[in-house]
């Protein structure tokens, strides 16, 4: 085990890598702020000297270097809209965005594994065919075209909660329902087909002719196995999750890291634009990680 | 004859036996019908892409015809609605229905472009990864590893930001953010034919490379890329209408269904069928996308059928 966590990490140092080369060539192809920064008016004097200051006339890999420099201390340079660090201001979006997250996977968890482990007992009964017509319909629908029914639905005609913003328990209901249920769907899918799977085993077969109740059966020797592959595509999908917040997160009006990055986006600031990308990039390397060892621990047959 | 090209007669008619049957057409439909989700798929995307083609014929009214005095007027069915605009009007005055009409010529182009482009890269990649292996093998697979720890609408929104939102944008954005997923399924299967007695056959024989690569391993790897394809259609017009529901996607006055429901999503309190309609029209056609693309897994890919 100790073996396999050296060599995964490892394995995360090129990956890091790669991302912010793309990252910086990306920006360094934007071309320069710097108009943005100075106002209309600004002599070519003034455009020239900030462009000294800022070391935009340095050649590509000298930028570089000192990108990587800054990278290796955290720092990846100031936004010129709020006129600080990027990174502080990214980090305080992140609670917004994890609660999102958390609570729309704790939407999906509750929902999909019942409804999945159902379905495949229960296969072609009505229930059965609610669930995968539903996973499917779920998928087709935009996610954002969800959230906004929603809203329509129980904020304006209803009142029950509010349209936007972040607050109490009622302001999270909405936007954690809109991407839980888009979870949901797909998880729903997969532990289904999972589950058909493992019941068609001999072992499964073996522990029902010894008379063990159905309910041991399905929970005990059949879940803990389709769990798996489960688990697996389940992290393989936090960059999706992660997609799936920013768009939430701006039908609601939520503060998080996908409203302050499509505002930075929007204003060209790069620098929040480089932190919040390198953030996401490494929280979905990191839950990639997590899966693997949960792998493991869930099959002790897996050798690395 | 040599023995090369009669190795290669034969590894083609043992991937497309299905097609060199004269009743090929017959034997689909035949399939086709028997699934009724795949039949009613097949329905709606053939009809999805008439009304892309004919808008100009079928759409009752200019999409962009700005009319005062027609502002926020709901669908016919409810009250104070007319029968001139069959789904309502937005806050300019337009009719929903025909800029419905209109905004599926994006989708679709925009949906099939990008696949195709995403498909070249990620069959190209996945060929060269597979067959070649070792150091070449392990550069390409940890770029894709590196591709899938963006989110794709990140990927998207950061290269819109820098060049600009335009349709070719767009399609060269989607196109380059989808084709990690092409890549792992080509060189998956390639690494599992390459192992096969035909392929080395050819290669104990002295055919070169590119030509084992071109002949023997690609029209192994077509079946599982159109079935991933289809379903990759789907994905990436609900991309493409996120990004416009963005608005860094399309911009005005190009119409498309995620333009529509970003305008509709001010008026959501007075105004509920401006943004219900399009998201409609895109969940609908994006089910039977769906239901073609499972349908062709069924008959294409019987190993992945349970």
């Amino acid at each position: 085990m100790g073996k396999f966590l050296i060599r995964r990490l490892l394995q995360i140092i090129p990956v890091l890598f790669i991302i912010s080369f793309v990252v910086f060539c990306l920006v360094f192809v934007a071309g320069d702020p710097v108009a943005l920064m100075l106002p209309e008016d600004a002599s070519p004097e003034d455009i020239e000297q900030l462009r000294e200051s800022l070391g935009l006339n340095e050649p590509f890999h000298i930028q570089y270097f000192t990108y990587m420099l800054g990278l290796f201390q955290l720092d990846f340079g100031e936004s010129f809209r709020y006129g600080q660090s990027a990174l502080p201001i990214v980090l305080e979006r992140l609670p917004a965005t994890l609660e999102l997250a958390a609570a729309s996977m704790i939407v999906a968890i509750v929902i999909a594994i019942p409804l999945g482990i159902w379905s495949a007992t229960k296969k072609n009964s009505p229930l059965d065919l609610l669930a995968t017509g539903g996973s499917v319909l779920w998928k087709a629908m935009p996610n954002f075209w969800l959230g906004i029914m929603l809203i329509l639905l129980f904020s304006v005609t209803l009142g029950w909660f509010p349209v936007s913003g972040r607050g109490n328990f009622s302001h999270l209901v909405l936007p954690a329902l809109t991407l839980g249920t888009g979870i949901a769907a797909e998880m729903t899918r997969l532990i289904r087909s999972s589950m058909l799977e493992i019941l068609n085993q001999d072992y499964i077969r073996t522990a029902k002719s010894k008379g063990i109740r159905d309910f041991y059966v399905v929970n005990k020797h059949a879940f803990r196995n389709a769990l798996i592959p489960v688990v697996t595509i389940t992290a393989l999908q936090t960059s999706t999750v992660v997609g799936g917040t920013l768009i939430t997160e701006t039908v609601f009006s939520w503060p998080g890291l996908g409203q302050l990055l499509i505002q930075a986006v929007n204003t060209r600031d790069m620098a929040i634009v480089q932190a919040s990308v390198f953030i996401i990039a490494f929280f979905v390397i990191l839950m990639n990680l997590l899966a693997d060892i949960i792998y493991k621990l869930l099959d002790p047959r897996i050798k690395y | 004859m040599s023995v090369n090209s009669q190795l290669q007669n034969q590894s083609q008619t043992i991937t497309s036996s299905t097609k060199q049957t004269p009743s090929f057409f017959v034997r689909w439909l035949r399939l086709l019908l028997k699934s009724k989700t795949g039949t009613i798929g097949l329905i709606i995307v053939l009809a999805v892409t008439l009304v892309a083609i004919f808008a100009k014929s079928l759409a009752p009214h200019d999409p962009n015809l700005i009319n005062p005095a027609m502002m926020l007027k709901p669908p016919v069915w409810a009250d104070g609605g007319s029968s001139a605009h069959i789904l309502g009007t937005d806050n300019l005055g337009r009719d929903i229905l025909s800029r419905i009409i209109y905004g599926s010529q994006i989708s679709l182009a925009v949906g099939i472009s990008a696949v195709a482009l995403a498909g070249a890269i990620g069959v190209f990649v996945g060929l060269i990864a597979g067959y070649y292996g070792g150091l070449i093998d392990n550069i390409l697979m940890r770029l894709v590893d590196s591709f899938l720890a963006i989110p794709t609408i990140l990927f998207a929104l950061v290269i819109l930001s820098i060049f600009g939102p335009s349709v070719t944008t767009l399609i060269v954005v989607l196109g380059i953010t989808n084709w990690v997923q092409y890549a792992r399924l080509v060189r998956g299967e390639v690494l599992s034919i390459k192992e096969r007695e035909f392929v080395k056959a050819a290669k104990s024989i002295g055919v070169r490379n590119n030509k084992i690569i071109m002949k023997h391993l690609l029209p192994n790897v077509i079946s599982p890329f159109i079935v991933i394809s289809t379903l990759s259609v789907a994905t990436t017009i609900i991309l493409e209408a996120s990004l416009s529901f963005l608005g860094l996607g399309i911009q005005p006055p190009t119409i498309s269904w995620g333009g529509i429901l970003s305008d509709g999503r001010d008026y959501i309190a007075t105004s509920w069928w401006l943004a219900a309609f399009p998201g409609m029209a895109i969940t609908i056609t994006v089910l039977a996308i769906i239901f073609l693309g499972d349908w062709l897994r069924d008959v294409l890919d019987p190993r992945a059928n349970n």
